[in-house]
């Protein structure tokens, strides 16, 4: 058993920790499905809705979509009109006060919600979509497919993202979110390929996915039918973290300056504050908002990671 | 041991050559000729550059010659040291600006990132035991990992710097100061160098912090843990055991964390106008200053390769199982 142990704890582990802004407990490894899918869904569902964390997590992040889906279209003027007086302090008139230029920056703020969930939803989506691919053929090839995969994944690993990403937008310029979610996603989807590839591993051996093997399905059946259902839940799990990560990724890369040209973000908010001295000149309602969205959102995230855990873990469930 | 240091090194290298090609190539991507487009674009403000920039396209770039040998010229040329000719900062030497503005960025990030991995397993490791830490270190841990670092960069600027005047927020030292080694120089210089670092360093910790604990609960409930305790072994000792066991990821964690961090640096340093790397790239992307940026580039990566190194070598003093080559040895 202690021989085990190492292997087993290496894929949560590994996950918890490339992503350490974010780790939460190591699911512990995949058993084989004993209840039917659906069952088990409907199960997890039950502990979900009654799992403080995840609710809480959700309300917050859901909240803030809604916000960012909604407040656009209540006002008829573009995020960066100058529609009032400048530098107003928040007032009835305009919630989160305004820039020295006048701009409304609760519409500024509500424009950039919408832009950081598209980053996450979409950077998110295409990192756990590539990392998943990786890992899931790596581990369950093994051999030299396995080999290549592995040293792909390890140089993109050690390839500090954000430096390739610094001269990516530099040279190519991007306009649009979408542009620079897919750029995001590319670029951060390493540590997933490693840990679903761990965990591949250790599943492809078992009974269930031989017999899978010996019926003659084809490989990729096999992945998506026997395999992938086993660590549904760490799946799941991973999106959360992908999600959290590439908002931050976006935020970053607009606070440089290398964000769309063509919209409004958070992280475009704080750099225009820092730039037009908002700091000096005391306009806490300019840079406060749009990282504190970030952290509440990002946070919220987490904290439903750790809710979620405890879902599919019952060992950690309080009951 | 040879195999694995010999693995490690493979990888370094193919990432090494995966960025300079990356640096190559990526400015081809761009249509039509890049040498008189970018002399268009980047030498407007300074007539002067143009000469030795179009020196320094034609030999690494030669676009009459075949492309192997382009780039064949490029990689000779880097390995003479020449990164080209800063347009910005014209005359001086990509380089030679790059070596000035990488102390500064060392200075902050070494020391936030030992200290904070440091005090952040400490404390994730007394979180695991004491309830009422837990319940306090765990949320503000969660809450400070969730934090944009130029975020809290800011809020930490506004607050001490400006609101309460503690620290000065501009600069790498005060202006009217020339580097030196006496007291003033020095003492402006760590009054400045605080609170780019102190931003840094409260990130981090929460991550270091969340892991640990997490790390130390799952160990003390791994089998080896139980089977101690059944024994009747001191619950010092079991912790003892459990704390090393949950290093290992930890210093794994630190080798995959470092380009997150960098970046943070990066978005950092530009929030104080600290003179490292950070304000570096910030003013050559404001000036389209290319070489700055491909050089900058080529700076980060050797920088994170390196450190990937030296996390290797800590690796393997600590791991016993890199050094006879079974199960560590292979990730």
């Amino acid at each position: 058993m202690t021989d085990l142990d190492p292997d087993v704890r290496a894929p949560g582990a590994i996950a918890a920790e490339a992503t350490a802004p974010a780790s939460t407990t190591a699911p512990a490894a995949p058993s084989p499905a004993a209840a039917s899918p659906r069952r088990r869904m409907g199960e997890a569902l039950y502990f979900a809705l009654r799992n403080r964390k995840v609710v809480g997590g959700l309300t917050v992040v859901l909240a803030f979509a809604v916000l960012g889906l909604v407040a656009p279209l209540l006002s008829d003027h573009g995020p960066n009109e100058y529609v009032g007086p400048a530098a107003a302090p928040p007032s009835g008139e305009y919630w989160l006060g305004t820039t020295t230029f006048g701009q409304d920056v609760f519409l500024q703020f509500a424009h950039g919600i919408r832009s950081t969930f598209v980053a996450g939803v979409l950077g998110g989506g295409i990192a756990a979509l590539v990392g998943m691919s990786i890992g899931f053929v790596a581990g369950y090839r093994g051999g030299l497919v396995d080999e290549a995969l592995n040293m792909l994944t390890n140089v993109v690993l050690v390839l500090p993202a954000l430096a390739v990403l610094i001269l990516l937008h530099s040279y190519i310029g991007i306009d649009t979110v979408v542009e620079q979610s897919v750029f995001i996603g590319l670029f951060s989807w390493p540590w997933v390929a490693r840990a679903i590839r761990a965990q591949t591993f250790s599943l492809r051996s078992r009974e269930f996915v031989d017999l899978a093997r010996l019926s003659g399905l084809r490989s990729s059946t096999i992945i998506r039918r026997e395999i992938a259902p086993n660590m549904s839940s760490y799946l799941v799990m991973t999106f959360i973290l992908l999600f959290g990560g590439a908002v931050l990724f976006a935020a970053t890369l607009d606070f440089i300056g290398l964000g769309p040209t063509e919209s409004v973000s958070l992280g475009l908010m704080m750099n225009n504050a820092v730039h037009w001295s908002a700091l000096h000149l005391g306009l806490w309602w300019w840079f406060v908002p749009p990282g504190l969205a970030i952290t509440a959102i990002v946070g919220s995230l987490y904290l439903m990671n750790v809710g979620l855990d405890e879902v599919f873990n019952p060992k950690l469930r309080e009951m | 041991m040879r195999r694995y240091f010999g693995r490690k090194a493979l990888i370094y290298l193919l990432t090494f050559f995966v960025a300079v090609t990356l640096n190559w190539m990526i400015p081809r991507f761009m249509v039509g000729d890049p040498v008189l487009r970018m002399l268009t674009r980047s030498s407007v403000s300074n007539p002067d550059a143009v000469a030795p920039m179009r020196d320094y396209y034609e030999r690494v770039f030669g676009l009459d010659r075949p492309i192997w040998q382009q780039y064949l010229n490029y990689w000779v040329e880097l390995f003479k040291g020449n990164l080209g000719v800063s347009v910005s900062l014209f005359p001086a030497k990509v380089t030679d600006v790059i070596l000035d503005a990488v102390p500064y960025t060392l200075g902050l990030l070494i020391p936030a990132i030992l200290l904070s991995w440091y005090a952040g397993n400490k404390i994730g490791a007394l979180a695991a035991r004491r309830k009422w830490l837990d319940n306090t270190a765990l949320p503000l841990g969660y809450l400070l990992t969730a934090t944009p670092y130029m975020w809290l960069a800011i809020l930490l600027g506004w607050s001490l710097g400006i609101v309460a005047g503690l620290f000065p927020i501009a600069g790498g030292y005060d202006f009217d100061l020339q580097p030196a080694w006496s007291w003033p120089f020095v003492s402006s210089l760590l009054s400045h160098w605080f609170l780019p670092f102190l931003s840094l360093f409260l990130v981090a910790f929460g991550g270091w912090a969340i892991g640990m604990r997490n790390m130390i609960i799952y160990e003390l409930e791994a089998d080896y843990a139980s089977y101690l305790e059944s024994l009747g072994a001191p619950r010092r000792l079991v912790r003892r055991y459990a704390f090393r066991n949950a290093m290992l990821p930890q210093l794994t964690g630190l080798a995959l964390q470092l380009g997150v961090l960098v970046a943070g640096a990066l978005v950092t340093e530009m929030v104080f106008g600290y003179p490292g790397l950070g304000r570096l790239i910030l003013t050559a992307i404001q000036n389209q200053d290319y070489f700055l940026i491909q050089g900058t580039f080529l700076f980060i990566v050797i920088g994170v390769l390196l450190a990937n190194f030296i996390v290797d070598i800590v690796t393997v003093l600590v791991d016993p199982r890199t050094r006879t080559g079974m199960q560590g040895g292979t990730a």
